[in-house]
Formats: C-alpha cells, structure tokens, sequence
C-alpha cells in the first residue's frame, strides 16, 4: 500500500514562491499526471516527493508514514528523470542494476532483477553496451527499467518523453501506462504535453503558479473544468468564453442570444463552450468566419462573435468560406459558466 | 580550396613551429645523445647509467613522484569537491588556492628553505615553545628524512593547485543529474563520489596526472633550493653534466631518459584511465 499523501507543502526559494500551500492525496497504484506550463512548479514539487528538494514547510506521507525528512533511498521511491540520466560510464547492464547493488543485494538477484525488467522493456539485447550506443529511446527505456527493478512503491518521473520524436512518444506512451499498471506502482508523473497526460491518467493535477487547481480524471477535467484556467489550458484549440448578462430567472444573455443558465445572483457571469460542442442551426450565435483550417477530421474554424475570438469545429464535410456568417447552436448540457471576478466554475 | 586540402593547410603553421621549435632541437640533442664526434654509439648511455649516482637519483626522483603525486591527487579531489560544492565565495578560494601556480619553482623553495632554514620560521618557533634549545640545521646529511619532507612539502604546495584547477572544470562538465539519479537510487555522499564523479572525472584526471608525473620526474629548482647535492635527482644530475662536466652528450644521453620515463608513464596513464568507446559523458 502506497498511497501518497502531501499536505500544505509550500516552497520559496529566495524571495520566489514555487510552490503555494499543496495539499493532494493520490491513491495506492493510481497513476496522477501532475499537468502544468513550464514554470509552475511541477518538478519542484516532483523532486519534494523525491527528496531532491526540501519543503519549505508541510509534510510528505508515504504509505501511511511520514518520509518528507528521510532522505531519497529510504522513501521506497524510484525515479526517470528528463535527461534520463543514464549513467555514461556504465553498461545498460550496471545502470539497472545500480539501486539494487547500492541495496548490497546479492549477484544473482541483481542478474534476475535487471534480466527481468530489461526484458519487460525490450532492452535485453543491450544489456552489454553504454549508453552512448544506445539512441533517445532506448536511453528512456533503460531509465524505465532503473526505476522499475527497484520495485519502488512509487515511481516518480518528470517530463520521461519530452525528448522523443512525437511517433516513438506515442509509443512509449502506451507501453509505459500498460507497464506501469502491471507493476502495480503508485505513478506520479510530470507533463506539460495534454494529450499524453490525457490519454495516460487516472487523475490528473492542473497546476498554475505553484498552486493546484484540479484534481480529476481527465475526461471530468476536459468536461468540467473548476476554473476558467483549466477550461482554457486544456483542449486544443481550448475553450471559447463570452460575456454574459443576467436576464433574470436563471438565464442569461450572450452574444444577443438567451440560454438557461445558473440561478445565481451577479452582474455578470463568462459563457463557455467547447469548440466541438455546437453546430450549425437556424438559431444560435452570430459567427463571422475569418480563418477556415480544413484538418482532415474536421474542420476549424476561427470567428469572431460580438467582436471575440471564437473557434468553432465541424464536420470536415461543411463547405465554409472566410467572410461567411455562421449561425451556431452550442448543445445545452455542453454550456459551462465562470465567475468573472473569481474565475471559479458556477453550477 | 578543396575541402580535402583545407585541413592540411590550416595546420601547416602549428606544424611548421612544432617541427621548428620542438622537433629539430630535439633531433639535435638526440644526435649528440647517441653520438661520440664521430659515429653513432650508446657510450653516452653507459657512461651515465653506470655513475654511482645515477641509481640514487633515479631511485630518488621516483620516489619523490610516488609520494607526492598520490597525495596531489587525493588533495586536488578533495579541494575539487569541496570548491564545486561551494555557493558564494567559490571563486575566491579558487583564487586563493592558485597562488602558488603563480610562483615559480625556483621562488617556491627558497620560500620552503626560509621555513626550514637554520634561522628560519620553524626553528625559531621550536624555540620559543621550548621544544628544542638551540636551532637546528634541519637541512643536512644527518636529517635525510627532513630534506626529503621539506622538498616533498614544496612540491605539494607549489603544484597541487594545476591539478585543483584541471579536476574543478572536469567536474563542472559532470551533469547535475547524475549525483540526483545516484542520490535517488540509495548513493551516499561517498559512492557518488567513488561511482560517479572518480568514473566521470576520468579525462581529467587524465590530463592532470599525466602533466605532473611529467612535471615530477623534471623536478629541480626545488630540490636544488632545499637539497643541494644531499638529494641527487634526475634532472640536477643532467645539469651538472652540462655546466659543471661540460659534457653535453652525456647531458642530452640523461634528458632523453627522463623524457623515456615520462612517455612510459604517460602511456601507463592514458591505458589505466581510459574512456571505453561510447562511455564518456
Ligand atoms: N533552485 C531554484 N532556485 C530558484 N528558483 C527555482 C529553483 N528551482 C526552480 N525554481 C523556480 O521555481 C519555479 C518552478 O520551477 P519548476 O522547475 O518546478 O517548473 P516546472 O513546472 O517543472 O517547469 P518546466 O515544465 O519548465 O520543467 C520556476 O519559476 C523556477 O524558476
Ligand atoms: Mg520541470
């Protein structure tokens, strides 16, 4: 059992505020994707799980102990770091098995170990060579293989693919989630890649400015975003936002247009709609269509709505030209709503 | 220009000054080493190696490079660590630490001998504390132990700090990653340094260490400031062939043995501490 908890930890260096009171607890043999753009603080606190990093306060349980002032060996994790950090002077071979001979095992466990995990992850054929033979991926697969032979109670990695071309990334991306759930690992693992952090989750963490702003599956963080800065960080192109005025009795005006909305009390409220959440109809928005982008799939549409920035994706069939109007219907239970002034999701 | 030629000519200059300032003197002395006036002969050899004091000053320069350039290895390392382990102030005691680089060696032992002089420093502090009642001529023949300390000292202290300053670029070229991934997977402070820094290190501490050995079997104006004739080493004893024997054959027969030495200690080197194919950084 290896459920992690972190519990208002904090992080300043010098006078910079990386990390702003976290608190998240991730389930025994969950797989949470800690999501976020580059600089807010998402191997900052990767690296406070690990012990590279200290906290400035708060507290790291791990499997129901407190490990935040142990050092990294005795936390029962291991780690794949960016870089991969193979080590050079060493074969794929001793690379594996470098935790397992610091644990002083015996020879014969270290070859099973290291023969097992290095077959699990099709590298048994290099195990003699270093790792300036080897190319980007199998130098993530040995740095995999590292970290799986210590049969950690967590696997911490930081961005594990970013330095792969995008075909062997969506490999990798695979593999990695099927090995990961069979060696029953808790995973924490960084992203600042959607899609991967999309497809490999079981829960994913959004982080903005040091800060955690949900905590969900991914299907829950893509439908219902709790903030205006998920909504707009997730989904590609991401979500559309129009100004809405009250016209009493819980609905509300946009764009021209009335839909039911919140039966809440405020001036004002931010309409917001998925690109691929509406279709052409007889009513709707008024949409004048600038940039017309045929993907294949489908089609994207870039418009302006009352003056706004607004993208719009059809049927790839749908014959649009740029200077058209488009009337478009967003489907009702699709329609999200946000406070303007704290940018929080209104039910 | 063709691209096959382009190499050629720009390494014609450096080519044309190596051969002019490097190999042409060094095909003079060999010919007078292997020459009696006349004809081709290794008389020069056997003259020099069969002087008495050549076993003793071949024994002692050996003995000075294996005492001294272990313990400036080991210091080097350690100094190393500790000034790339360093914040603030790293680049002041890096500087401090390369003083002595900037003295010359001859400077160096007169500095030592004003410490171990008769009048010098460490009498004169024996003596007041009372630990012995008259100053000592530490320096001579009945002190064999002390002349070879005092040399060894300034050796230490002259030139540990060209190896400091080689091993603090090398392990600023060792990325950070590599002591995290060793710290993560259960290395202590100790087997990082020995599995990975030592390993990682090893360019340059090849270079460092074949600079001073080379610079140890040359060794001189120190052991000629401390020593004198009480400590005959390898490179007083081609001297005093060449200005006070005025035999320079015999002098250029001792120059080529201790370039000999060096090369064979420098082939030694390059094999122990060499990279295997696809293994550096
Ligand atoms: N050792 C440090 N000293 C000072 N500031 C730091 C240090 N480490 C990180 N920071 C700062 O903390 C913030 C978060 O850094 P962190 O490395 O956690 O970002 P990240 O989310 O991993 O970004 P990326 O996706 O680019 O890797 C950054 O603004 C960074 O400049
Ligand atoms: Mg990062």
């Amino acid at each position: 059992m290896a459920e992690i908890q972190i519990k208002n930890v904090a992080k300043i260096f010098g006078a910079y505020q990386a990390l702003h009171d976290i608190n998240l607890t991730i389930a025994d043999q969950e797989f949470m994707v800690l999501l976020g753009a580059s600089g807010c603080g998402k191997s900052t606190l990767l690296r406070i799980i690990a012990g590279l990093e200290t906290a400035t306060t708060g507290e790291v349980w791990i499997g129901g102990r407190r490990i935040d002032h142990l050092s990294p060996k005795d936390r029962g994790i291991a780690m794949v770091f960016q870089n991969y950090a193979v080590f050079p002077h060493l074969t794929v071979f001793e690379n594996i098995g470098f935790g397992l001979r610091m644990q002083k095992l015996p020879n014969d466990e270290v070859t099973r170990r290291v023969e097992k995990t290095a077959t699990l992850m099709h590298i048994e054929q290099l195990l003699k060579r270093y790792s300036g033979e080897l190319s980007g991926g199998q130098r993530q697969r040995v740095a995999v293989a590292r970290a799986l032979a210590m049969e950690p109670d967590v696997i911490l990695m930081d961005e594990p693919l970013s330095n792969l071309d995008a075909l062997l990334r969506m490999e990798m991306r695979a593999e990695l989630k099927g090995v990961l759930a069979d060696s029953k690992t808790t995973a924490i693992y960084v992203t600042h890649d959607q899609v991967e952090a999309m497809s490999m989750a079981d829960r994913i963490s959004v982080m903005h400015q040091g800060k955690i702003i949900q905590a969900a599956a991914p299907i829950e963080v893509y439908r219902n975003p709790s903030a205006e800065f998920v909504a707009s960080f997730i989904g590609n192109p991401p979500m559309n936002f129009l100004p809405a005025r009250p016209a009493g009795a819980g609905r509300w005006t946009v764009a021209g247009q009335t839909f039911d909305g919140p039966q809440a009390d405020r001036a004002a409220l931010q309409f917001a709609i998925r690109p691929e959440d509406m279709q052409p109809a007889e009513q709707g928005l008024t949409a004048l269509a600038k940039v017309v982008e045929p993907l294949g799939a489908h089609l994207l549409v870039t418009c302006e709505v009352e003056g706004k920035l607004f993208r719009v994706i059809l049927d790839s069939d749908m014959k649009v030209r740029p200077g058209e109007t488009l009337t478009l219907a967003p489907q009702p239970d699709r329609i999200r709503w946000f406070d303007p002034e704290t940018t929080l999701a209104v039910a | 220009m063709s691209a096959r030629v382009l190499p050629y000519v720009l390494i014609l200059p450096v080519t044309l000054f190596l051969c002019l300032f490097f190999l042409y003197p060094f095909i003079l002395v060999s010919q007078q080493a292997f020459s009696n006036g006349s004809e081709l002969t290794l008389d020069n050899f056997r003259e020099v190696t069969s002087h008495w004091k050549f076993p003793i000053s071949m024994k002692n320069t050996l003995l000075l490079a294996a005492v001294v350039v272990p313990i400036q290895v080991a210091l080097a390392l350690l100094m190393a660590t500790m000034v790339s382990k360093m914040g603030k102030g790293r680049d002041l005691v890096l500087y401090i630490w390369t003083i002595p680089l900037g003295i010359s060696d001859l400077a160096a032992g007169i500095i030592w001998l004003a410490i171990f002089d008769q009048s010098g420093f460490l009498n004169s502090m024996m003596h007041g504390l009372g630990v012995i009642d008259k100053p000592l001529n530490l320096l001579s023949y009945q002190h064999p132990g002390v002349v070879f300390l005092a040399i060894a000292l300034a050796e230490i202290w002259r030139a540990t700090a060209i190896m400091l300053v080689i091993l603090v670029a090398g392990i600023g070229l060792i990325p950070k990653e590599y002591y995290e991934a060793a710290e993560v997977f259960g290395a202590s402070p100790w087997k990082r340094f020995l599995r990975i820094t030592l390993p990682l290190l090893r360019p340059s501490l090849q270079t460092a260490l074949v600079l001073r050995v080379i610079l140890a079997f040359e060794i001189f104006a120190v052991v000629a400031a401390l020593g004198g004739t009480l400590f005959p080493v390898l490179m007083g004893e081609t001297y005093a062939y060449q200005f006070d024997l005025l035999n320079s054959r015999a002098a250029a027969a001792m120059a080529l043995i201790i370039l000999g030495i060096s090369i064979g200690f420098t082939l030694i080197i390059l094999r122990v501490l060499r990279v295997p194919k696809g293994a550096s950084i």
